[in-house]
Formats: structure tokens, C-alpha cells, sequence
């Protein structure tokens, strides 16, 4: 077992960088999730790690041992692919034995580590059956369990619940969590789905346009997001462009004077913050909290919230999202509010 | 819900089809039997003698000891060419590829008549500019057969490739299986239903061809098919008929016996 350590990764099809010097560390035995949208880089990134991918420059270490140049076959990484890919011609215990048999285990053995891996993933009593009479979250299982068969330095698993339905998806979530927990495995996981990040890794790495953006805890992502695209991209986020013109202190380009609590260095840039941290109604602000005075487009009542969309003076569109146990009302399109948030709510990105 | 009128025009329809396809066949087996001299129908009455004049014609067993031989090096010729050029042309990008998959079904595509001249002329050429003999030849007989089933072993191979996908073969690997474990524990019994139905194709383009040999056997070293026609020139009597039917039960047993093993419906 050990970390996985990746150095100035790059790897370009003739003009495209689909991985652009990504670097970062995984700890041993925790789950990092590599999340961002369709075609930006992550499974590309996960594939160099598992070695189907040759880098065009950059390292891969697993612990202090540098696997770049070795072959898929001699990384001993163990990978669950999208769709499983378990063999069709063999059924349930002689797909997790293989590994096993290229390894050149005896029987018995061989034997005595199926049937422990099979109850651990709790599909002893199916392993006759072909793989194409499992249901989707039993093929998972298998595919688990035929990685973890051969004792692997890592964990790789692409997308790995995109082909379950949502009621499953969520079950087996939590399911694979715990066996990796259990297994103490350094794993990495690669999702577009932030939900699904958030739920089940220690930290995620969001990457867009083949960079790693940022690498943190979900709280860290969506309390401290270092770009406009995380903040973006990991949950809904309200930007209000304009300038940084002092140290906590924020122009907004519709003539607002804001605060904000942090650093930023002075020019141009976006304020941001969450739907949730902000409050709408008819009366001024409490002082010291920002404030700018909008008119109601819609409101949506979403059941535990009730969404406000509104338009500020300056024509910036702004989300409020109102707890309904705090007794948000309903406003008629077109009323005159004033939205109000707390600097210690803001973060400025570029 | 098809409605019953519907139905029967349909099973009508499908009885028709097997008819127009299995009549000749029966015609061919029924008139083996048939005791006349000169085929003519009705028949006078039934004998077996047209089985046992037939073997006693040294043309027809060596013929068909011939074509059997020829058949079988074709196949495993096609096979052992087809197979590696299948999984070349569907799993490894290389500039070429495409002209390369083309020319590989080529054989399929060029009548066998100008197919045959022209490998007649190219062993000729062969010939005198190594001294080796093709023409009229076992080997080359077998090398031109070996090209008619080529371009079965690539269709059938590469179909079966493409639906089976590389991720199995990536799951290999990733459990640290090499090339070659990859290829026999994986590949190969995944697209073993299209390889054993390439060898069956392979077999019967080559137990069945006619055009192609009739520019390269020599005397003596003759096929089926040509031994068939020679015959027909001067004869009109059931021997060809009996002929025909034993070629027609080999090549049944042959598919009969690929269908236990795979199948064959899955191949295509």
C-alpha cells in the first residue's frame, strides 16, 4: 500500500493538451475523487495513473517507486472500469480469479482468495453465474472484487456508478465507500458529478480544460474556491463583476460599494456568494452587511427552500435560496427587494 | 398483434423462400438414385451404383482427397494470416490501416475468373524470376485459396471484434495479465464464435471453388469442382448427382458440427 504521487503531468494528442501539468499527491489510503465536466482531462489523468496512458512528459510514483515507465500488466493497479468490464465467457469466481491465475497461483490458494473476496463483497452464493445474469450492482461488485483480488498499490475507478440507475447509484456509493475504507486502499475516482464527489471523497481534485484547478476537502471547494470555474462548478454561486480597490473592499461595476472578508490582490474581479448566504426581503440590511437593492423575475418554491431569481439595478442576475422553515413568502414578479450577505460570506475570484 | 390472415401469408411466404432454397438440393439428392443410364424423368427405378461408380473413378477420389487437403491448409492458412491481420486492423491505429483492411476483403470483391488469371500470371512471373513452381501445383493451388478465405476470417474476426470492444481486454492487462495471456485467456475465447465460423467459410470457399483453380491445378492434381466439370463435358448420367450429394453431406456435417461448438448465429 501506498500514496500515489503525480509530477508536472502532461499528456497532448498533436495540438491538445488533455492533461496540462497536473501535480498533486494522493495520501495513502484515501479516496480522491477527480471531478470535472465530460472531455476535460480526468480520465485521461486516471489512465496515465493505471498506465494505459504514456505521459508525454511528468511522472507517476506510487509510494517512492516510479511506474511511468512500467506496463499496465506490471503496475498492479486494480481498476473498476464504466460498464465493469467483467469477461463474458467466465463466470463470476473465475472472473475474480484471473488476476490471479496470470499470477501464477496455485489453486488452492487461488481458491481460498476467491471465496474471501466473494463474501467480502457478499456475492459468495452467485459465483457460478455469468456476468450477464447479475444485475448492475452485483456486476459492480464482482468488478470490486476482482480488483481488490490481487492485493493492488491502488484503487482506480472510472466512473464507476454512471451506469447504475439513481436509487442504486446512491446505495452503491455508500456501499463502496465503506469496502474502501475497510480495504484501507488509496483509491482515486473519477465522476462528473459533483454530488457524488462530495458524498463519498476525503478530498477532491476538480480539473477543467486538462488543469488541476483545485484540490481540497468538499468544504474547502465550496467555502474557499480559488477560480471562477470551481466556484462555478461545485454548487450554485451568484458573481458580481467589478474590482478589488482596497485591502476587504470591492466596487461592483453597477457602482456598488461591497466588503469582504480575506485577501485579494487589487483589479479586476468577480464577488461571489452561495444562494444560501444571502437574505431577501423589503427592509434595509442589518450594518456592516452588503446590500443591493433588486426586483423579483421569479420565485420558486422548492419544497425545504424557496428560490428567489432577481436582477439587481445594475442588470447582474442574483439567486436567493430561503430556507422555508425560516418563512419565506412568496413576491410578485417585479417587486422591489433588497438582497443582503455578511463579507465573511464573500470570496472575490479573478 | 398480427392478425391470422396476416400470419399465414407470412409462414406462406417463408415456405416459399426455404422451398426456392432447399428444391435444388433435393432434386440433386433424389436424381443420385435414379437407375436410368441418361438422366431422365420420371425414373425407371432406383440404385445405389452411381455412389460406387463414382469412387471407382480415380478422377473423383482424388479429387475430392484433393480439394479436402487443399481445404483444410486454405483454412488454417486463412486463419493463421486473418486473425492477427483482424486484431491489427481493429485494435492498433497505423497509418494504412484502412487501405490495408480493404485490400485484406479485396478477394471477395474481384470475380474469381480475373482473380485466377491473375494469379496464374503472377506464379508464372514467380516462376521465372525464381525458378520455384506454383502453377499446377498443391502449393499453389493452396495459396489461392488460402486468399478466398482471407477475406471470410477478416469480416467474421473483426466483426466480433468490434462488438466485444477493447475494455475486457484493458481489464486484462490492468489484473496484470501480458500480451499474450491477454490475447489467449481473453480475446481469443470471446471471439471464438467468429473465428470458428471464419475456418467453416474458409472451408467451404475452398471445397467449392471452381473459377479460380481452373487456371492453377495440373494433371493429375486435380479439385472436386474441376473433376465435376470435366466429367459434365462428356457425361450426362447420376454420377454427378451422387458426387454432389456427398459434397453436400460434408459440408452439412461441417456446419452441424461448428453449430455444437458455437453459435453460429452469435458470429454474424
Amino acid at each position: 500500500m501506498s500514496g500515489v504521487t503525480l509530477r508536472n503531468l502532461s499528456k497532448a494528442y498533436g495540438e491538445l493538451r488533455a492533461v496540462d501539468d497536473v501535480s498533486l499527491v494522493i495520501r495513502e489510503g484515501e479516496l480522491l475523487a477527480l471531478l470535472g465536466p465530460s472531455g476535460c482531462g480526468k480520465t485521461t489523468t486516471l489512465r496515465a495513473i493505471a498506465g494505459f496512458v504514456q505521459p508525454t512528459s511528468g511522472t507517476v510514483h506510487f509510494g517512492e517507486r516510479d511506474v511511468t515507465a512500467v506496463p499496465v500488466h506490471k503496475r498492479n493497479v486494480g481498476m473498476v472500469f464504466q460498464g465493469y468490464a467483467l469477461f463474458p465467457h467466465l463466470n463470476v469466481a473465475k472472473n475474480v480469479a484471473f488476476g490471479l491465475k496470470v499470477r501464477g497461483w496455485d489453486k488452492q490458494r487461488v481458491r481460498k482468495r476467491v471465496t474471501e473476496m466473494l463474501e467480502w463483497v457478499q456475492l459468495a452464493k452467485l459465483s457460478e453465474r455469468r456476468a450477464r445474469e447479475l444485475s448492475g450492482g452485483q456486476q459492480q461488485r464482482v468488478a470490486l472484487a476482482r480488483a481488490m483480488a490481487i492485493q493492488p498499490e491502488v484503487l482506480l475507478l472510472d466512473e464507476p456508478f454512471s451506469a447504475l440507475d439513481a436509487k442504486l447509484r446512491l446505495q452503491m456509493r455508500t456501499e463502496i465507500r465503506q469496502l474502501q475504507r475497510e480495504a484501507g486502499i488509496t483509491s482515486v475516482f473519477v465522476t462528473h458529478d459533483q454530488d457524488e464527489a462530495m458524498a463519498i471523497a476525503d478530498r477532491i481534485g476538480v480539473i477543467n480544460h486538462g488543469r488541476l484547478e483545485q484540490l481540497g476537502s468538499a468544504e474547502d471547494l465550496y467555502k474557499r474556491p480559488v477560480s471562477r470555474f470551481v466556484a462555478g462548478f461545485i454548487g450554485k454561486c451568484n458573481f458580481i463583476e467589478g474590482r478589488v480597490t482596497a485591502p476587504g473592499r470591492f466596487a461592483a461595476a453597477g457602482g456598488a460599494e461591497l466588503r469582504f472578508a480575506g485577501q485579494h490582490v487589487e483589479g479586476p474581479a468577480a464577488l461571489c456568494f452561495r444562494p444560501e448566504h444571502a437574505a431577501v426581503g423589503p427592509g434595509a440590511a442589518a450594518a456592516g452587511d452588503n446590500s443591493l437593492p433588486v426586483s423579483v423575475k421569479s420565485v420558486t418554491y422548492l419544497g425545504p427552500a424557496t428560490e428567489y431569481e432577481l436582477i439587481s439595478e445594475s442588470g447582474e442576475h442574483l439567486l436567493v435560496s430561503a430556507s422555508s422553515a425560516s418563512g419565506a413568502a412568496a413576491a410578485p414578479q417585479g417587486e422591489r427587494l433588497v438582497v443582503s450577505w455578511r463579507p465573511e460570506d464573500c470570496f472575490v475570484v479573478d | 398483434m398480427p392478425t391470422s390472415a396476416s400470419r399465414v401469408l407470412f409462414l406462406a411466404f417463408v415456405a416459399a423462400v426455404f422451398l426456392f432454397l432447399v428444391a435444388p438440393l433435393v432434386v440433386i439428392v433424389w436424381a443420385s438414385f435414379f437407375a436410368d443410364k441418361i438422366l431422365t424423368f420420371p425414373p425407371s427405378g432406383y440404385t445405389l451404383a452411381w455412389y460406387a461408380r463414382a469412387w471407382a473413378l480415380p478422377d473423383f477420389a482424388s479429387g475430392f482427397l484433393m480439394s479436402v487437403q487443399v481445404a483444410i491448409c486454405a483454412t488454417l492458412g486463412s486463419l493463421l494470416l486473418g486473425v492477427p491481420a483482424a486484431l491489427a486492423v481493429e485494435r492498433f491505429r497505423f497509418p494504412g490501416r484502412e487501405p490495408l483492411r480493404q485490400i485484406l476483403l479485396a478477394p471477395m470483391y474481384v470475380p474469381a475468373i480475373v482473380a485466377g488469371a491473375a494469379v496464374y500470371l503472377y506464379f508464372v512471373q514467380v516462376e521465372i524470376a525464381t525458378e520455384v513452381q506454383l502453377t499446377a501445383t498443391f502449393s499453389g493451388v493452396m495459396i489461392a485459396h488460402t486468399m478466398i478465405g482471407l477475406p471470410w476470417t477478416m469480416r467474421l474476426v473483426c466483426a466480433s471484434l468490434a462488438t466485444t470492444g477493447s475494455v475486457a481486454e484493458e481489464a486484462a492487462q490492468s489484473l496484470g495479465a501480458n500480451a499474450l495471456q491477454t490475447f489467449f485467456y481473453v480475446t481469443l475465447p470471446i471471439i471464438r464464435p467468429g473465428v470458428i465460423a471464419a475456418a467453416l467459410f474458409s472451408f467451404i470457399a475452398s471445397f467449392t471453388e471452381l473459377e479460380m483453380s481452373l487456371f492453377l491445378v495440373g494433371p493429375g492434381k486435380t479439385t472436386l469442382p474441376i473433376a465435376i466439370v470435366n466429367y459434365l463435358e462428356w457425361n450426362l448420367d447420376s454420377t454427378i448427382a451422387a458426387v454432389a450429394t456427398v459434397q453436400i453431406l460434408i459440408i452439412g456435417a461441417v456446419l452441424l458440427a461448428s453449430d455444437r461448438f458455437v453459435n453460429l448465429g452469435k458470429a454474424f
